[in-house]
């Protein structure tokens, strides 16, 4: 069947909350609302307003509230309604979340899901097209995830569920009304595993490495090189903490080069972190230096034409590859 | 006191080769005079110092290959008595790498741009990395370069070190170099085909009367006679004769034809028969059996190696109708020769059995196209309609 | 089939061995076509007539090609040659 993205995260809260009673959803907008990207339409009438809850504007206020929970033996869900508000919630996220298992020695565990969109491309301006996915890529003690497929949209938020510890997972605002066909039991289309990078797209020329909202772009721009008989492998990372590096370094090994293409700005990205571990692991197989396809390093412009010239696009993507080789 | 260093004659000179000093201690020189000859990959260079002065000692012996900035010899300043025998300057060993000769540009100390990938596989293959022109980003020197680099006959930094093995490791070479050169192709050359069905009365005719008054040794094959007549068409068409190389095609006027000898342990070499163009067939003739021969015996020069400007492949020996060959980078094109053989042939409104050959030509689109190409298998087939003239 | 004029067969298959190492006398029949028992490219087949006319001081005119299709047609060539 073919469903969207936004459906896909639906159908997998829907699953969520129908099979276990511990699972509630907790954001601003959320239930009367329907949710700011209208993924949990109607789940307001379905499950009720003690599932289904409505908060106040305090992402300090409703995340603690979901530690709380979660901490107290629910499985809290708690939608951020994107990232740029998250930095109001870092604190918890950071200070309490991640760090409670060692704080504790060990007697109590977060097993808390914090979902919230990311990325810019739809004129929201500065403020509200952060991709500060590396942020929090950054902190041990959490699980960061990004689909960026219609089946990992559907799959991903099962096992982050049953991780006992605080997963936060990157929606990109841009992937919600993307389609793909999804058969409707869970079967190997869904992956589902939260641990492993997926190669999208075979090739033997080059590794093209990206995340959430950059992978539909790194694949049109390897169709377009293919195209011009050049060869591209796109590896999707998926889980971005921890990092799959297994995956990267085999993909490199073979491949020879890399671009990485990572929404986030230049200066410390995720990029750089891939590049790092490239470096580590693969350099006597690097037959040219890797390159990073990043944000340009400004506040994310308003102005359509700015802001598409500010972002990885596929053009930007394919000349960095032919940059790498120099065809 | 002053010390002649190896310059760098171009950018991609790293090492050079001493051929001959044109000088010998005690000899006054001045500035501009041609000391010495070396050999470079490319050519046998003259050599000049830079600086007056008197030849104290030659440290470095013709036949020696020096890297770039080795001292090669030490001069006294005009008027500088020579120091004691046995004195503190004694020859500094080649390869060690001292100030350049005032006015000579030596990449003193710049590290080759190679990538580490490219790094490892040159020591497992055994090639030297310093004679290598990179195609990478910024002329770094790559994989595919390596690769490249490694095919048989090219001069190699480690020989194969245990005779026992070496057959069998130059079998795997062959290989490894011909998948390499051939995957190359296939992913970067946009190859067009084209063919050609020739009649061969005229020119077996004619072949059989040159070789008719022949002691055996000096008859002619029709394998010649082929090649003389590609050599010909070429003149007339530059586009399929020379190299592309850095995004541009670069023509080369002489046709140096890549012959494609198989042998007889499996692989195939592609040396070049120089200036086909220019040389009658007797000629020819005798340089395509030396090439053979030396091809088959494993002495080839390395000119013979790099020089092919096109490939010519003839398989119609095993047998078959056509070939449609692989173009051998960075040359642009390919002529392959099928089977001569009798075949039904309409002339003037009859039907006649004819011998005939199938010509077929690869060529690289990017440098030509099949309009190029259908215009040069025609000029071929009228060649070989005149083999007199060849 | 019996094997014809031993001595004269061991030198011209000593010849041809100086070009194609690979020949096995036992594996050489006689009444095939010998291209298509060897790997003899038209070089090597002239290689190969040029070594029998020199050391057998014989003389094959190109013309004669044609009939020196099997081993068995080159020894009686030859025999009818030499005698």
């Amino acid at each position: 069947m073919r469903i969207s993205y936004r459906e896909a995260m639906r159908q997998a809260l829907h699953d969520a909350l129908a099979s276990d009673p511990r699972v509630f959803l907790m954001g601003e907008d959320v239930g009367r609302y329907g949710g700011t990207y209208a993924v949990s339409k109607g789940f307001y009438d379905e499950f009720g307003p003690e599932r289904i809850r409505d908060t106040p504007l305090s992402e300090l206020g409703f995340v603690g509230a979901g530690i709380g929970a979660a901490l107290g033996g629910m499985r809290p869900i708690v939608e951020v309604m994107t990232v740029n508000f998250s930095l109001l919630a870092l604190d918890q996220i950071v200070n309490s979340a991640a760090l409670l298992r060692h704080m504790s020695g060990g007697q109590v565990s977060v097993p808390l899901v914090i979902r919230m969109a990311t990325g810019a491309g739809r004129q929201l301006a500065a403020q509200h097209s952060h991709s500060l996915e590396n942020w929090y890529a950054h902190i041990p003690g959490i699980r960061v995830l990004a689909p960026a497929t219609i089946a990992d949209a559907r799959g991903m938020l099962g096992p982050a569920l049953a991780d006992p510890d605080p997963v936060v997972i990157f929606e990109h605002a841009q992937l919600y009304n993307m389609e793909d066909d999804l058969r409707d039991e869970p079967n190997e289309d869904w992956a589902c595993d939260i641990e492993r990078a997926a190669i999208r797209r075979p090739g033997s020329q080059l590794s093209l490495i990206t995340y959430g909202g950059s992978v539909p772009k790194a694949l049109d721009a390897a169709a377009e090189l293919a195209r011009d008989g050049i060869d591209v492998e796109v590896v999707d990372l998926r889980v971005l903490r921890p990092l799959d590096t297994a995956t990267i370094s085999e993909s490199v090994s073979r491949t020879h080069r890399a671009v990485i293409v990572d929404e986030g700005w230049r200066s410390g990205s995720l990029a750089a972190e891939v590049i790092a571990r490239i470096v580590e692991n693969c350099f006597y197989d690097l037959d040219a230096p890797p390159v990073r396809v990043c944000s340009e390093e400004v506040p994310i412009p308003y102005a359509k034409h700015m802001e598409d010239a500010a972002l990885p696009q596929p053009a930007r993507i394919v000349a960095a590859v032919r940059e790498v080789l120099n065809v | 006191m002053f010390d002649f260093t190896l310059p760098s004659l171009g950018a991609d000179m790293d090492e050079g080769k001493l051929v001959e000093w044109k000088v010998k201690p005690g000899d006054a020189v001045c500035k501009g005079q041609v000391v010495a000859i070396v050999d470079t990959s490319k050519a046998a260079v003259d050599v000049e110092i830079w600086q007056d002065g008197v030849v104290h000692a030659l440290l470095i012996e013709p036949g020696e290959r020096i890297p770039v900035g080795t001292v090669m010899a030490t001069l006294l300043d005009p008027g500088e008595k020579a120091p004691p025998k046995g004195g503190a300057r004694a020859g500094k060993q080649a390869g060690e790498r001292a100030p350049a000769v005032h006015g000579a540009a030596v990449a003193e100390g710049a590290r080759l741009r190679i990538s580490p990938a490219a790094r490892k596989r040159a020591e497992v293959l055994g090639v030297d990395v310093a004679r290598i022109e990179g195609t990478g980003p910024g002329g770094a020197v790559t994989l595919a370069d390596i690769e490249a680099a490694a095919q048989p006959g090219v001069p190699k930094a480690a020989e194969a070190a245990p005779a026992v093995h070496a057959e069998a490791d130059r079998n795997t070479e062959m290989r490894r170099a011909i998948a390499a050169a051939m995957s190359r192709s296939k992913r970067e050359i946009p190859h067009y085909y084209l063919s050609e069905t020739i009649p061969m009365a005229r020119a077996q005719r004619w072949l059989s009367q040159a070789n008719e008054g022949r002691p055996i040794t000096e008859r002619l094959l029709m394998a010649v006679v082929q090649l003389k007549a590609v050599a010909a068409a070429l003149a007339q068409f530059p586009d399929m004769n020379g190299f592309f190389r850095d995004g541009r095609f670069e023509p080369v006027q002489a046709a140096h034809i890549g012959v494609a000898i198989s042998l007889r342990q499996g692989g195939l070499i592609a040396p070049a028969l120089h200036d086909v163009g220019s040389k009658p067939l007797d000629q020819l003739m005798r340089e395509l059996a030396d090439l053979v021969k030396r091809t088959r015996a494993g002495s080839l020069r390395s000119s013979e190696m790099s020089d092919p400007t096109i490939t010519v492949t003839n398989l119609g020996e095993q047998g078959v109708e056509a070939v449609m060959g692989v173009i051998y980078p960075p040359q642009v094109a390919l002529v392959g020769f099928g089977r001569i053989a009798p075949r039904p042939w309409v002339e003037v409104g009859a039907l006649v059995a004819m011998p005939t050959v199938v010509a077929s030509l690869a060529a690289d689109h990017r440098v030509s196209d099949g309009h190029r190409g259908a215009l040069f298998l025609a000029e071929l087939r009228e060649r070989l309609q005149r083999p007199e003239e060849l | 089939m019996g094997e014809k004029y031993p001595e004269l067969r061991a030198n011209v298959i000593a010849i041809l061995r100086s070009i194609a190492p690979e020949v096995e006398a036992d594996e050489l029949r006689d009444d095939r076509p010998l291209r298509q028992q060897v790997d003899l490219d038209s070089m090597d087949w002239l290689n190969f007539l040029i070594g029998i006319s020199e050391q057998l001081k014989v003389s094959i005119p190109e013309a004669d090609y044609g009939r020196l299709v099997t081993l068995g047609n080159l020894l009686d060539y030859l025999r009818a040659k030499l005698s």
